[in-house]
């Protein structure tokens, strides 16, 4: 299986990357372009055939690891 | 009076920590490789140094919070081991959750790099003390991920217990509320993005460090 995580800053927390990329963006000419916030996606290769369990695993492994939820949310999607 | 520094792979202050500690305490400090699991039960102030531990994979100072030496750190820190971070080792500090909220890139996404005024706004505390009635001095910077960040409520309350040891004065990086260093609840461990390790000596273009080192060494 595959897990995939999506990791962003938290709505609120000031993305100058986002900003930057918005701003450049609007500067090309496309300009509906409003905002932009900038994450990341971690792939895993995961052992195993439960997904329900392999998403637990992945949710825990983003609160240990993966994500500072001081400043980060994330998403797990799991794909076999 | 025995002290440490703990080296990462990357890490690039460690013997600027260990200059400092020598010269205030008139004995080499410990390096501790990362690789081993254990602060010796008989040091007395540990200091977490700059640099970039780990090439700031994921997320600056993310890996070293959870290597073997920082899990025992954080357990003799939450005993009261006096630990202070600078720079990446307050990143990583946070990462731990010895202390709240987060660094995030600098507000202008630029690299800064120079001398950095500061105001002390709590001159009782066993870092600051040392300073008197002095309430400006200069500390080196030189970061790319400096930009304090936490919620207004963890915000309000550092700033109520008087948790917020340092600010900017011309704040560089839009650190929340200008905080530049702060320490945790009971007042042991301390992180501050600037430098006052690099500023000990004439030769460093200033020695306005010296008195926070002094301040927290002889509280011990």
């Amino acid at each position: 299986m595959k897990a995939i995580v999506q990791i962003g800053l938290k709505p609120g927390v000031l993305d100058p990357q986002g900003r930057a990329i918005a701003r450049s963006l609007t500067d090309l000419g496309f300009e509906e372009v409003t905002a932009a916030r900038q994450g990341k996606v971690i792939e895993l290769d995961i052992k195993g055939e439960d997904a329900a369990s392999a998403e637990q695993r992945v949710n825990e492994m983003c609160e240990k690891l993966l994500a500072n939820t001081v400043i980060e949310s994330y998403s797990v999607k799991i794909e076999s | 009076m025995k002290t440490a520094v703990i080296t990462f792979p990357a890490s690039n202050c460690d013997r600027d920590a260990r200059m400092a500690l020598e010269k205030v305490t008139g004995r080499p400090a410990q390096m501790i490789w990362h690789r081993e699991s254990e602060i010796p039960s008989d040091v007395d102030f540990v200091v977490i140094p700059g640099g970039f531990s780990y090439g700031d994979y994921l997320r600056c100072g993310a890996m070293a919070a959870r290597s073997p030496i920082v899990k025992d750190l954080v357990e003799k820190a939450n005993k009261g081991l006096p630990v202070a971070g600078f720079c990446n080792g307050f990143q990583i500090l946070t990462e731990t959750g010895l202390l709240p909220g987060a660094l995030l890139m600098n507000q202008g996404l630029n690299f800064v790099c120079k001398p950095q005024k500061l105001r002390i706004t709590n001159t009782n505390t066993r870092y600051t003390s040392g300073y008197g009635s002095t309430q400006e001095v200069v500390y080196p910077i030189a970061h790319h991920e400096g930009n304090y960040y936490a919620d207004d409520a963890t915000l309000n309350k550092l700033e109520k217990n008087g948790r917020v040891l340092f600010k900017y004065v011309d704040n560089p990086n839009g650190s929340a509320r200008d905080i530049a260093g702060i320490c945790n609840e009971a007042g042991n461990v301390f992180g501050m993005m600037p430098h006052p390790e690099r500023a000990v000596d004439p030769l460093h273009g200033g020695t306005d460090g010296l008195n926070f080192f002094k301040s927290i060494i002889e509280s011990i």
